[in-house]
């Protein structure tokens, strides 16, 4: 399983790698890294349905998460992956439109990595 | 002839009495005088009844006496040229008849000159008499003259009180009103700095969420790298006991470790300069240049105003281009004032597309932009552009001006590019300039020496 990472975050990366070390090293997930919404929707394209799950976060500058998940669902061949959204403010407002947009979760930071790989588990 | 004498010893007493005015200054004389008036009419009475020449020595006796007293006396001295005009007349008449009682037949010889010579002496003395009343006259006009000018000295002194009085006064007002205008002073330069540092709280204010959201990424960082790193720690010990121990896999977990304790330091560094940065910014003292690195500065401050907005308002978002100089070196400003004036220009920038966004432009992307460079006249250019809505025309000369702003009442102080203008040209010495088109963008650009 193929899970895309979206944060203009770039210690981000090193995180995941780490928190998944264990699930990377077995085999069981593949992660790869986008800092922004625009550079996720590049690698989409090059990298067609490979992808069943992707992780981004709301709040980036240019392209906002909200958008990038908009672009997938809408855009993205049947069927779209899972998105998971993240986002430093809970609020209700970004919470309903993520939802509205077709988001599949919507996870707050900090993120409680053992509920993520639980959630993870159930996708997969 | 006597009576000639008489009339002389009369117009005398009259004159002397008159001239002297002995009835107020010298009452004692006055008496005398009256006596020897009154004695001299009784002789006339005596020498016309009596028909006797022996009066004529008397007569001669009462004019020097007179005049003597006239020329000798102190009390006298105002009077005393009497003599000059009555003496010739006294000096002939005595002459004449001292010849007629030495020599009868002389005295008939020379009668004629010596009766010239007398009608000659009265001609005389009336004419000095006349001539002495025309002077009196002229000494009194004199003297009235005289009286009329201290008068109006005095009226010009008493004037002159009067004006000291007023100057005095005026003067006074005017004090007043200068330590009235002092104080004044005194309020309004208190009343500026409250302003300035109420300017500095509101942006505080509009930065605090943008700093919460600052401080809570690098916090996430560091607590999510220490979990992390625990579990790697758990997972060594794990290795370690095991029989077949991977040498490989515990040498990648512990170069893991090392890199994650690095993270977290730089992620509570991180922290740690956003919270200083934050108490810089509130503070009031004027504090020191020093070398910044205005790059960090612009892109830290850039954030902070986008995430200051973004959380006041979910919907609000914006492309932000940094385009900095890597030649830019170190440059000489005072940090927080130098960030107080980016973080003015990215909030009007922001705010400025914000303004474009809420006209409903169909596919219109809002995109601040900031960049740095060195020019080739050694001066340091920071560029605040946005494609906003732009400054209009007509209020492009005001934008500098306290207190001037085009956002709704209770939004704006209006202080924020008035006090960035002071900042940048009086604080530092250099430029802030503005390009812009109506509806299309806003550039501001910064010039520094170095």
């Amino acid at each position: 399983m193929k899970v895309l990472v979206v944060d203009d975050e770039t210690d981000v990366q090193v995180l995941f790698e780490q928190r998944f070390r264990r699930e990377i090293r077995g085999g069981e997930i593949n992660f790869a890294f986008a800092h922004s919404g625009e550079k996720a929707l590049a690698y989409l394209n090059e990298h067609a349905s490979e992808c069943v799950l992707i992780l981004s976060d709301i709040n980036m500058p240019g392209m906002s998460g909200l958008e990038l998940l908009r672009l997938i669902k809408t855009t993205y061949p049947v069927p779209p992956p899972v998105v998971m959204m993240i986002t430093a403010y809970g609020d209700a407002d970004s919470y309903d439109q993520a939802m509205q947009l077709g988001a599949d979760a919507f996870l707050t930071k900090p993120l409680d990595f053992t509920n993520l790989k639980e959630k993870l588990k159930t996708v997969l | 002839m006597e009576i000639a004498s008489f009339l002389i010893v009369f117009f005398m007493v009259r004159y002397i009495r008159n001239s002297l005015q002995t009835a107020q200054q010298f009452p004692e004389w006055d008496r005398i005088l009256v006596i020897v008036q009154y004695a001299a009419s009784g002789l006339l009475a005596a020498e016309i009844f009596l028909d006797t020449d022996f009066t004529k020595w008397i007569w001669h006796l009462i004019l020097l006496g007179m005049v003597g007293a006239a020329y000798l006396l102190k009390d006298f001295r105002p009077v005393r040229n009497l003599w000059l005009a009555v003496g010739p007349y006294i000096l002939i008449s005595l002459f004449s008849d001292i010849v007629a009682l030495i020599d009868k037949e002389t005295y008939k010889s020379i009668k004629d000159i010596i009766d010239i010579a007398q009608i000659f002496a009265l001609v005389w003395l009336i004419a000095t008499w006349v001539s002495s009343q025309k002077q009196q006259k002229a000494l009194e006009k004199e003297r009235l003259k005289r009286l009329q000018e201290e008068e109006q000295s005095r009226i010009i002194a008493g004037q002159n009180v009067m004006l000291e009085q007023l100057v005095a006064e005026r003067t006074a007002e005017l004090t007043r009103q200068k330590e009235e205008l002092e104080q004044t002073l005194t309020e309004l330069k208190t009343t500026q700095d409250q302003l300035i540092q109420r300017e500095k709280m509101a942006s505080l204010g509009e930065l605090t969420a943008g700093i919460a959201h600052e401080i809570q990424n690098p916090l996430n960082f560091v607590n999510n790298f220490s979990e992390v790193s625990v579990e790697l720690i758990e997972e060594l010990k794990e290795e370690r006991k095991r029989e077949d121990r991977d040498l490989e896999l515990e040498d990648e977990i512990l170069g893991d470790i090392a890199q994650n304790l690095q993270k977290i330091t730089h992620h509570g560094k991180r922290a740690d300069s956003i919270v200083k940065g934050m108490l810089q910014h509130s503070r009031a003292s004027t504090p020191q240049q020093e070398p910044t690195d205005l790059n960090n500065l612009a892109d830290e401050y850039l954030r902070l105003a986008y995430h200051g907005l973004r959380a006041n308002d979910k919907s609000f978002n914006a492309t932000l281009v940094m385009d900095f100089d890597d030649k830019l070196g170190l440059v000489s400003v005072v940090p927080q004032d130098m960030g107080r004036v980016l973080l003015n220009l990215f909030t009007n920038a922001f705010y400025a597309t914000e303004e474009k966004r809420k006209t409903g432009l169909e596919g219109y992307q809002p995109r601040v932009q900031v960049s740095t460079k060195r020019t080739e006249d050694h001066h340091i250019e920071i560029r605040v552009r946005d494609n906003g809505c732009g400054i209009p025309q007509s209020v492009l000369n005001k934008i500098y001006q306290p207190f001037f702003t085009t956002k709704p009442t209770g939004q704006g102080t209006g202080l924020g590019l008035s006090l960035s203008y002071d900042i940048v040209t009086k604080g530092h010495q250099g430029e802030l300039t503005v390009d812009t088109e109506e509806g299309k963008f806003t550039e501001f650009i910064i010039r520094l020496p170095t």
